[in-house]
């Protein structure tokens, strides 16, 4: 995969560019989302072309109960997958047809292509790869089903499929953007909830429409995954959201569980070396 | 944030009297996925801790002429792993590509460690009961027992990090002291396994790795416990907790049993057993707090929101729906 001259290039290359960190020396602009979830209407268009795109089977079809999400969340079959909230309406707000007097929050969820990706850094086979977008694949060829990348995402994304014993997730169709096109979800998105590109580009969108937004009021707009200095480095797919990432189902304050790693070694060799220790002092005294 | 998430439409007008919560949930679900581990992987930390100790103990007897023990450690070590390996393959989603774990080695996955560390170990346990067993090659005996007891420790103690190194909030908010409760429950089982296989005047060293083994279980636990305050919650609460109780009430028998009934062949052969089932309920309540704590958002969420901490604990409102 990559060799040990990339790896030592990779040290000298700034963190938020995880190509180049992966040994790309000339690769293009990192790539990604930006979901801006004010203007989601959650017509699914997203979820339903990803399926089409990327051949993911059907995963279940049943009435959740959760408003109109019946896709219930993100899995080794869904890799987009959109969120109803329901609210009570504020006091200026319109009250539906049916009289209930509701305000709804809708988003559309998708991997976060981590700038520190645990599910990368944990893949024992490398099936899990960053391409040269900076983005993060599964190798469907490779990956030995061992689940360890399920555990490691902190926010579920990534799940093993039943059926063929892999695992699957967003490849944010790896397949198009080499050709130059869209991922299948932001080309049918009809409000432009979802929108791809380079990321620096996109973060600057955002700060643009997060300071409109706010001007207009909704000071409850804010930006989540944006900030390269957060748990997981920046997400490579981050979000507008207008509320706490909770009420969504998006954990609050992400952390690359690989970031303690190196305590971890440290307690797990001073642990070996305690029962070496034992096992030497057990033996020792009187052989009996 | 009342109803933020956790309410239905249908039912609006109910859950608008839920009260309001500290923090909100998408309808309950969990946000971190459970793991997909099946009871092969807590029985594999079990063996692999038995197999790994039992190495050095094995060592130990080997090389101060105690054959009695130190064929039974031996043959505890080989079976253990031998059984390891069939569990870690039959685990996997595609057994059949077991082998791709050895296209890569990678510091960041402790799994790929403990498969490199496992294949260097595992050859050499079986040598080392073979050659003991048939008594022939003392010298590759020799060179294999040492091999595998210094490999052993690594075999018990990488399992720690194997399931810290997650975002399972109990695993790996519990990162300090598993390699240390494994390590403790691994010498513990390894002496208890040698207190039940061999005659109380050839298990002399065994009771003493167990006693060590069996305090150090007990203490790390209790530290984890401690530090964690109430995040250790789904180590105590349901079948989790249920687990962690028996393997505690067994694990302390056992080591009373050690201490004062050890040369009594009976007593100390109860005493050995119950310090292997304590080892073996230890990983499954380990693994069991760790499935726990990923279904129940609050426990991803509240750590994160440092909120959880010094307040009564609450169901996050979307339970009241699920």
């Amino acid at each position: 995969m990559t060799s040990a001259a990339s790896r030592l290039r990779g040290l000298f290359v700034p963190p938020a560019d995880p190509a180049a960190r992966a040994g790309y020396a000339d690769h293009p602009p990192r790539v990604g989302f930006f979901t801006d979830t004010s203007v989601c209407i959650g017509c699914k268009a997203c979820e339903v072309a990803c399926k089409e795109w990327n051949a993911v089977p059907e995963d279940g079809i049943s009435l959740s109960g959760m408003s109109y999400d019946n896709t219930v969340g993100l899995s080794a079959s869904t890799w987009r997958h959109v969120a109803f909230i329901e609210r009570p309406a504020g006091p200026d707000a319109d009250t539906g047809p049916d009289g209930h007097d509701l305000s709804w929050l809708m988003a559309s969820d998708v991997c976060k292509h981590c700038t520190d990706a645990a599910c990368l850094d944990v893949c024992p086979t490398g099936a899990l790869m960053r391409t040269e977008f900076g983005t993060v694949v599964v190798q469907d060829d490779i990956c030995n089903g061992c689940g360890y990348c399920v555990s490691a995402c902190p926010f579920g994304v990534i799940g093993r499929r039943p059926t063929d014993g892999g695992a699957h997730k967003c490849t944010l169709c790896y397949d198009r953007i080499g050709d130059g096109l869209k991922p299948a979800c932001a080309k049918a998105c009809p409000t432009e909830s979802i929108q791809f590109g380079p990321l620096d580009e996109l973060r600057e969108i955002a700060q643009r429409r997060v300071a409109e937004l706010h001007e207009t009021g909704q000071s409850e707009a804010r930006l989540y995954g944006e900030d390269p200095a957060d748990g997981v480095g920046g997400f490579g797919a981050f979000f507008l959201l207008l509320d706490e990432p909770e009420v969504y189902g998006l954990p609050p304050d992400p952390q690359a569980t690989t970031r303690d790693l190196g305590r971890m070694w440290r307690h797990a060799a001073l642990a070996a070396a305690s029962l070496a220790a034992a096992v030497i002092a057990a033996s020792m005294r009187g052989r009996s | 944030m009342t109803g933020g998430a956790g309410r239905r439409g249908r039912r609006g007008q109910e859950a608008q009297q839920v009260p309001d919560a500290e923090f909100s949930s998408y309808y309950g679900r969990p946000i971190v996925r459970e793991t997909v581990w099946g009871p092969d992987i807590p029985s594999y930390l079990f063996l692999g801790g038995l197999a790994g100790a039992s190495s050095g103990l094995a060592a130990g007897a080997h090389l101060t002429g105690n054959r009695e023990l130190g064929l039974a450690a031996k043959a505890a070590a080989a079976g253990a792993i031998s059984l390891s390996m069939v569990a870690l393959v039959h685990d996997l989603g595609r057994p059949i590509r077991f082998v791709n774990m050895l296209r890569v080695l990678k510091v960041t996955s402790p799994m790929s460690v403990g498969t490199w560390i496992l294949s260097a170990y595992t050859p050499l346990a079986l040598t080392a009961a073979g050659c003991y067993l048939t008594r022939k090659s003392p010298l590759l005996d020799t060179v294999a027992t040492i091999g595998a007891a210094a490999l052993g420790p690594a075999v018990a103690s990488y399992t720690g990090v194997l399931l810290a190194d997650t975002a399972t909030p109990a695993w790996h908010g519990a990162y300090h002291e598993l390699p240390y409760l494994f390590v403790g429950s691994a010498a513990s089982a390894a002496g208890g396994f040698g207190m039940l296989a061999v005659r109380p005047d050839k298990a002399r060293q065994a009771v003493r790795l167990a006693i060590v083994g069996a305090t150090a279980e007990l203490a790390a636990r209790h530290l984890l416990e401690r530090r964690l305050g109430p995040d250790a919650e789904p180590y105590r609460a349901g079948q989790a907790g249920t687990l962690m109780k028996a393997a505690e009430a067994l694990t302390v028998g056992g080591l009373a049993g050690a201490i004062v009934a050890r040369s009594h062949r009976a007593a100390a052969a109860c005493s050995g057993a119950a310090l292997l089932l304590g080892s073996a309920l230890t990983r499954f309540g380990i693994f069991e707090a760790g499935r726990a704590s990923a279904r129940d958002p609050k426990y991803t969420v509240g750590p994160q929101r440092g909120g959880l901490r010094g307040r009564p604990d609450r169901e996050p409102p979307a339970a009241e729906v699920q």
